[in-house]
């Protein structure tokens, strides 16, 4: 088991390399589009996605790195499903950056290190590892967001998700600091199997378990760690913003699962608790808040501590009075969520980003007005996306919603039951600012005037139309990715 | 593919691609593609009652196969005597609808043509569906068409009206699907909606279960007091989106009680019948008053449907075939009638621009072909003997009076406020003299009016004539579903 086993950390070198590589190239472009750092960037990706495709098929589990990381399916696939979607925003973004004198080299190299970090999160096994991960991706965030340095809303959106993002880095790593005194170790199967004796004191591993359980609700953006959200989302230029909401949502899946469900599952009792005042919570501020908004990019940002919070709801169902017969079942609903709503959330921000222009961000509501007279095609994608995140069939977010419904009705515990009823109400009100979105795209006159026009870049037209295409197909046929997740989820729980 | 599966993706296919190929400037193809698809997609439904084995109560023309393996879920489809009917009708109406707006609809013909023909497939799906989940994705996606064509081509508060139907139908749909979750897990991971027949449930499950549906089909069929959206779902919706919802979309919560709640919780639907019986007849009457005092046309006829959907649910929950037939009948004619009398307000409003009482008068001067009509379908909504109205609400009666004498005699008074309402409006609108310009300068209806109102016109006479092949067709399933819940499934 302590061998270095380089084999499982193949995808991670690759890119860590190819992004020193883009790094250097950049510096000999000339051309003002950086179409070479492009599609550079973009191979080497695709090779990372590939990789970690063909490591999931392969179905093993593998140690390496001293065990330090290990590379199972459920990380594999969450790692390759975070690489296409920062395939995909940078393929939306390009045009957007480009036309604002923003597209440096460096947005190339910080996004591929927020990809790195992300995948080092999807296959850690040690908390140092896991928290190593974390910082890589916040650190190369931040900095993302600052991007647009001469902006102020910008810069501010960058402070104030550098101090709480800090704050919440210490919080998880004083919560880990803790397990390590409790468990003596740091590796996640050791805590486990160290928790799982019961000779450990009690209240030391309860007092980490909040404080984790803390960083990693400031990590997914859920009430009452949630303030960050709807400036960042607001503040940070579309493409930034768009890093953010897609793939890191996977990864905060991820490190979740790794530290709570494979490190501290003998301590369900306490996290799933915490876990469902924090997803009501969400859900009801979420959801009231966003509908005040009356700006798209803020009420996607309370869209998304909502739709989290109804993530976490999966959680919170794995372990049921003492067993966990309805582990996997709860995880893999958690993860399909998660999946799912990236999947609609990449669509969403590119069309955002499609319809604006150099000195117009369209990213007020009130922008769309009468879309669908002016471009039906693009009001359709947006309204498929918009009914999808309302959780209405036969859109895919309908099967993810039922997902989460299902594990927890299939509990058969009253108590979380009612949560299932409250969880639905409340995506009740969520369906009426979606909705909104759609009335002011189909039944409000455009504004005189002020004009959202298609914006350039045929290709990606093309890609939005495909992606809102895959949020409708996998709606209409949802068993395969179900699949996956629940064969992923089940692997990584028997080891 | 099978017949049923034809029937739901034929008019979606065509409707995908009304909005694909479809532009402004081209209004013109965009109305033939739509009618003949329309009509394709009636004639393959054709076989379906002409083949009907009517025998059997078992759902025919079945396909089933393996949809989201996951949780068990099938695309399984079939037909009953119960469900038939309503997949001819659904098609059928949609070619009333695609006629009905010919010269109407002027901007964006082919996304309003698309919305119909997709959100008729999606209809069609409801009524087939015999998995517990793939109804509830067609249930819940007829919102999504419903929604843009009150919100696109609807009356002034078409906003509020749009939200308001769509907001109202979800929340009851909401508790449906935790209802489904629920009921999965019962019966140990399946979908089916015939294994959850079979299911043993407890007198508190089946309760809970009972309501959760009662609070999503109740909000469709709409029964009082949840009926609220419907008038201004009504009056805003253009006149193809009333005769949708009065003729079809009203009929998939009444559906609904048949397939689900009564069959897998009947001890409950007979402990809480009382209730369900109470709201049909605080509906009859009491919307029935109502129904009397509307100054606009629209609101007067949506608050006659809710009246007469009242009959419906009356009629399944007392629990005798007559009850249960009568009510069917009643769902089928209803659909001819209703849609006839908003294709009528339809007639004068786009003449006129107004669906207010008093603006008319004297309207058989002017108007005398489509006045005949009027009264023809005005007949049939206040139940006349030998239309198709008649025969429903005379079955639902001689079923009541079986189970109590006084429930019957308060039912029956629908027919005196039915009878009032729906002449006296006729008699403001059509009768009297002529008292302003613009009731003198109608023209009469034109050829496809006419014809639409033809067609509607002997479907209901037909119906009322000769329901035979109607009651034919329902009697096995009714006589086993009613077999069905008589028998208790507590443990």
């Amino acid at each position: 088991m302590n061998a270095m086993n380089w084999l499982v950390v193949y995808p991670e070198a690759l890119l860590l390399l190819m992004a020193c590589v883009v790094a250097l190239v950049d510096l000999f472009v000339t051309d003002e589009r950086r179409r070479p750092t492009f599609w550079l960037t973009q191979a080497s990706l695709v090779g990372v996605a590939a990789m970690h495709l063909a490591y999931y098929q392969g179905g093993a589990t593998l140690y390496g790195m001293q065990n330090m990381m290990v590379g199972d399916p459920m990380g594999h696939l969450l790692a390759f499903f975070a690489t296409c979607a920062v395939i995909i925003t940078i393929a939306y973004a390009q045009p957007y950056i480009a036309s604002r004198d923003m597209l440096k080299g460096e947005f190339f190299t910080l996004t591929m290190f927020v990809l790195l970090g992300i995948c080092v999160m999807c296959s850690a096994n040690n908390f140092l590892v896991v928290y190593l991960g974390l910082e890589i991706m916040s650190l190369s965030l931040y900095a993302l967001v600052a991007l647009r340095r001469d902006h102020g809303v910008s810069t501010e959106a960058a402070m104030k998700y550098f101090v709480l993002g800090a704050l919440a880095s210490g919080f998880l790593l004083y919560g880990l600091s803790m397990m390590y005194g409790a468990t003596k170790s740091l590796e996640i199967n050791e805590v486990f199997t160290a928790i799982g004796t019961g000779r450990i004191n009690g209240s030391v591993l309860t007092f980490g378990v909040v404080f984790v359980v803390a960083g990693l609700a400031f990590k997914l953006g859920v009430v009452p760690f949630h303030m960050w959200v709807p400036d960042v989302y607001h503040g940070a230029p579309t493409a930034v913003t768009l890093l953010i909401g897609g793939a890191p949502k996977l990864a905060a899946f991820a490190i979740t699962v790794r530290l709570l469900v494979e490190g501290m599952l003998g301590l369900a009792v306490d996290w799933q608790q915490m876990m469902v005042v924090l997803a009501v919570a969400s859900l009801v501020i979420g959801n009231l808040a966003a509908i005040a908004q009356t700006n798209l990019k803020r009420m996607l940002a309370y869209s998304t501590i909502s739709q989290m919070g109804f993530m976490l709801l999966g959680m919170t169902a794995g372990v049921v009075s003492g067993n966990t017969l309805s582990a996997g079942n709860a995880y893999s609903s958690a993860m399909f969520y998660a999946v799912t709503y990236v999947l609609t959330t990449l669509g969403t921000f590119g069309l955002i980003m499609y319809l604006s222009q150099a000195g117009f961000e369209s990213d007020e509501i009130a922008d769309y007005a009468g879309l669908a007279k002016r471009s039906p095609w693009l009001a359709g994608v947006m309204s498929i996306f918009m009914f999808s995140l309302a959780g209405l069939p036969p859109m895919v977010g309908f099967y993810a919603k039922l997902a989460i419904l299902q594990a927890l009705v299939t509990t058969n515990v009253a108590s979380y039951v009612v949560l299932a009823v409250v969880a639905v109400l409340l995506s009740l009100v969520g369906a009426f600012y979606y909705l909104r979105v759609v009335k002011v795209m189909y039944f409000d006159e455009p504004a005189a005037g002020a004009s959202v026009r298609p914006g350039q870049g045929g290709g990606v037209g093309a890609l939005l139309a495909v992606n809102g295409a895959a949020v409708l197909v996998f709606g209409l046929l949802p068993g395969g990715l179900m699949a996956m997740c629940r064969d992923a989820i089940l692997k990584a729980l028997a080891t | 593919m099978g017949l049923l599966s034809l029937s739901i993706w034929l008019p979606i296919a065509f409707g995908a691609l009304l909005l694909a190929t479809g532009r402004d400037d081209k209004a013109g193809t965009a109305r033939w593609l739509a009618l003949i698809g329309a009509v394709i997609s009636f004639v393959v439904t054709i076989p379906l009652i002409t083949g009907f084995d009517t025998a059997s109560a078992a759902l025919q023309f079945s396909e089933n196969l393996l949809w989201i393996e996951r949780f068990n879920v099938r695309y399984h489809l079939g037909v009953d005597g119960i469900s038939v009917w309503f997949v001819l009708l659904t098609a059928f109406i949609t070619i009333v609808v695609v006629v009905a707006g010919w010269e109407v609809i002027t901007e964006r013909v082919h996304q309003y043509m698309g919305a119909f023909l997709i959100l008729s497939g999606l209809m069609v799906g409801v009524f087939t569906a015999a998995d517990g989940l793939l109804f509830y994705v067609f249930f819940e996606a007829t919102l999504i068409p419903m929604y843009i064509i009150i919100g696109i081509w609807g009356g002034k508060r078409r906003v509020y009206a749009a939200f308001k139907f769509f907001l109202y139908t979800l929340a009851g749909s909401l508790l449906m699907l935790v209802a489904l979750t629920y009921l999965y897990y019962k019966s140990g991971g399946s979908f089916d909606i015939a294994t959850w027949h079979k299911l043993p449930l407890g007198m508190h499950a089946q309760a809970l279960l009972f309501f959760a549906f009662f609070a999503a089909f109740s909000v469709k069929v709409p029964m009082w007091p949840v009926h609220t959206w419907l008038p201004d779902a009504h009056v805003e919706a253009p006149t193809g989106g009333s005769v949708v919802l009065a003729a079809i979309m009203l009929k998939l919560g009444a559906y609904g009680f048949l397939r689900f709640s009564m069959p897998i919780a009947p001890d409950a639907s007979r402990e809480y019948a009382w209730f369900i019986i109470a709201l049909s007849l605080i509906a009859v009457v009491y919307i029935g008053l109502v129904a009397l005092v509307q100054q606009d046309m629209k609101k007067l006829v949506a608050y006659s449907s809710i009246a007469h959907m009242g009959f419906v649910t009356l009629g399944f929950f007392i629990f005798n075939e007559l009850g249960v037939s009568g009510g069917l009948v009643q769902m089928i004619s209803h659909g001819f009638v209703s849609g006839a009398m908003f294709l009528a307000i339809g007639v004068l409003y786009d003449r006129v621009h107004s669906r207010e009482i008093a603006t008319y008068g004297g309207v058989v001067n002017t108007m005398p072909k489509f006045a005949a009509f009027a009264l023809f379908f005005t007949m049939a909504n206040c139940g006349l003997p030998g239309t198709g109205g008649f025969v429903g609400e005379w079955m639902v009666i001689l079923g009541t009076v079986k189970v109590s004498f006084w429930l019957a005699a308060i039912a029956a008074t629908a027919l005196i406020f039915g009878a009032a309402y729906s002449l006296w409006m006729y008699k403001r609108v059509y009768f009297g003299d002529v008292t302003n310009d613009e009731v003198r300068g109608l023209t009469d209806i034109n050829a496809r009016e006419f014809a639409l109102m033809a067609v509607l016109a002997v479907a209901t006479l037909w119906m009322g004539v000769y329901p035979k092949p109607f009651t034919d067709v329902m009697h096995a399933s009714v006589t086993e579903l009613l077999k069905h819940v008589a028998l208790s499934k507590l443990q």
